[in-house]
């Protein structure tokens, strides 16, 4: 331990240009940190962290975990404190400024409604599983970032939250989201992801949550989406985006030190960290679907396609860097990964169609792609989109034209892990929708991937208890048996859901545009 | 610094585009050979072979104040990479096996 070393260390090569301080960087976080720790005496340390052992992860010496940001309360509070005032003072002058009125369209906040329903109250849970793992880890060191991370989610909460209520003001579908998430079809999506890692243990719950999510998902949702924010004119996202992300950063770190530590501890954590890994992954792409689908058919002013995306930040640097530092350690890439790249010319279509399909029952509208819009698709996708996506888009439009306006007249089958609907093709075969299957015990279980099948398999305790909504309407645990009823146990209101064009929204923005310019006149 | 690039794959951060961040980017961009910077809305993304370094003196140069590294914090979005140092005076972001800072000088 730290605490019990001998000052003997040589002064470092630095230090002759360091200022005059009272204590390193390094020497400060060791004595606000580590040296704050003590060895029980009353209760024996595992009756202290009674849950780090069940996992059949085994760790010899817990100071061995490094926290290279060097984080300290007071550097912590101070630097939080002012990203805050910077991200309320933005809030402030566009709220003030009427600044809703400057987005790119209405049709825009069609994203932001997805993102408060199905990622906001993800961070809310963060936040508490943070705050057991603040108090569970034997090690200093995991605690205090543990720590700092469950502020940190409270703070992206509330931000978020913030933020978007100044939009609840004018928009449909903002409102009663915490109900919506525990209850609506889609978000059971990402909901699904954060309830499998909080009954999971806590080292998996870590690469769950600090590798997974954050290394993989809030590369994919923070930057490239939040970047597109600022390109629609929703200054406060973006601004609460990097605000956010700029702690990700940290979490990131936390993630890839917890895997690093881990896998150092002891060699026969790494086939269960690589389970954990090739779980994970899987769960977090099957969410990020979600992600695609904003990315490239949500924007009014698209800035990156999925694919784009997914190539720099998962690709690039993911596959490219990070997985060949694991290999180091006898960890391979995600066992699945070679599908999801084939996916990417695919997925943002598939999930997009699926929304616009079902978007009657969802906290959002919905509309066929403009012609704009669609030759930016076929830029972004030459080798897939004009070839197997255009002409549905193109039939969509002529029905809604007709007066026909598309909606799926039933219930979507489920995959039995992600709980996305069945949607997804076969790898390598995007004419052929996948469908796997198990027997557990009597009973038939169903899957949109080899993948999620490989997830079942190996739990299916676990998985059974799956809370499906679909089969839960059947049943009739959702308000009842007609559509009106489940939208009434949602809590919708009026103009949050179905076609965007002609929808509540879209009238309000029309009319008070039109406002704006009778009071500049036309040539104003 | 002397240590040998031994490892080119692309290390890179991602900050925010704001006035304040200028001085930090000119800081980064004038301390590190072959970066290439990329501009996206409201963010800039900085990538370089290998390995990546901040350095307090240069940022402070540029700056016409004293900052610390902890600040470092503000104008990050996102990193591709270890955070191999990070202390008073310099953050270096590279690849490959964990640098072997720890024992030298703790306490």
């Amino acid at each position: 331990m730290t605490a019990t070393t001998p000052n003997t260390a040589a002064p470092s090569p630095a230090a002759k240009t360091a200022k005059p301080k009272k204590l390193s960087m390094k020497a400060r976080y060791s004595a606000l940190t580590r040296d704050l720790d003590w060895e029980p005496t009353y209760v024996s340390e595992d009756e202290m962290y009674p849950h780090t052992k069940y996992e059949g992860i085994k760790i010899h010496d817990w100071s061995k975990w490094d926290d290279p940001f060097r984080l300290t309360v007071d550097a912590y509070y101070r630097y939080q404190a002012e990203k805050d005032k910077r991200l309320y003072s933005v809030l402030d002058g566009f709220a003030q400024g009427q600044g809703h009125l400057t987005l790119a369209d209405a049709s825009y906040l069609n994203a932001m409604k997805i993102f408060l329903g199905g990622v906001t109250p993800l961070e809310y849970q963060a936040n508490r599983h943070f705050a057991y793992l603040a108090r569970q880890f034997n090690g200093p060191g995991p605690r205090f970032a543990a720590l700092c991370q469950s502020v940190d989610e409270m703070r992206h909460a509330q931000t978020e939250i913030h933020t978007l209520s100044n939009y609840n003001k004018f928009y449909t579908g903002f409102h009663n989201f915490l109900q919506q998430h525990d209850r609506v079809w889609y978000l059971s999506v990402t909901k699904s992801y954060f309830d499998d890692a909080l009954s999971a243990g806590p080292f998996e719950f870590l690469i769950a949550i600090g590798f997974s999510f954050e290394y993989l998902l809030t590369n994919l949702l923070f930057v490239p989406f939040m970047s597109a924010a600022s390109f629609n004119g929703d200054l406060p996202t973006m601004t609460f985006g990097f605000s956010a992300q700029s702690d990700e950063s940290r979490h990131m770190t936390l993630g890839l030190e917890a895997i690093k530590f881990i896998l150092e501890q002891d060699e026969a954590n790494v086939p269960i960290v690589q389970e954990w890994v090739d779980k994970w992954f899987w769960r977090g792409y099957r969410v990020t679907g979600l992600v695609a689908a904003m990315l490239d058919y949500m924007l009014p002013r698209p800035v990156m396609s999925w694919k784009e995306a997914f190539e720099l930040y998962f690709e690039q640097q993911m596959m490219g860097g990070l997985f060949p530092d694991l290999a180091l350690y006898g960890i391979r890439p995600p066992k699945h990964v070679e599908q999801a790249i084939w996916e990417k010319e695919h997925l943002s279509h598939w999930l997009y169609d699926t929304l616009y399909q079902f978007s009657h029952a969802a906290n959002f509208t919905t509309t066929v792609p403009d012609a704009e819009h669609l030759d930016w698709l076929s830029q972004a996708y030459p080798d897939t989109f004009d070839q197997e996506y255009r002409a549905k888009w193109e039939e969509m439009r002529t029905l809604d034209e007709e007066g026909k306006r598309f909606t799926f007249p039933g219930l979507p089958e489920l995959c039995q892990i992600c709980q996305v609907p069945m949607t997804f093709k076969v790898n390598h075969d995007s004419e052929h929708i996948a469908q796997f299957h198990s027997d557990h015990e009597g009973e038939h279980y169903n899957f949109c991937s080899e993948a999620c099948k490989w997830i079942f398999d190996r739990e299916p305790e676990k998985y059974r208890q799956a809370w499906l909504p679909v089969h839960q309407i059947y049943q009739g645990n959702c308000g009842g048996p007609t559509i009106p009823d489940v939208l009434a146990w949602y809590g919708y209101q009026e103009g949050d859901s179905g076609e965007f064009v002609g929808g509540v929204d879209d009238q309000n923005w029309q009319k008070w545009h039109h406002q704006i310019e009778d009071k500049l006149g036309k040539d104003a | 610094m002397t240590e040998k690039i031994l490892d080119a794959r692309p290390v890179s951060v991602d900050l925010q585009e704001t006035e304040n961040n200028r001085a930090l980017i000119t800081a980064i961009e004038a301390d590190n050979a072959d970066l290439v910077i990329n501009h996206f809305p409201g963010v800039v993304k900085l990538q370089a072979p290998g390995r990546l370094q901040i350095n307090r003196e240069s940022v402070e140069a540029q700056l016409g104040r004293t900052w610390e590294t902890h600040e470092f914090q503000m104008a990050i979005i996102t990193l591709s990479g270890n955070i191999s140092e990070w202390d008073e005076d310099r953050i270096v972001i590279s690849w490959g096996p964990r640098v072997e800072d720890d024992e030298e000088d703790e306490d």
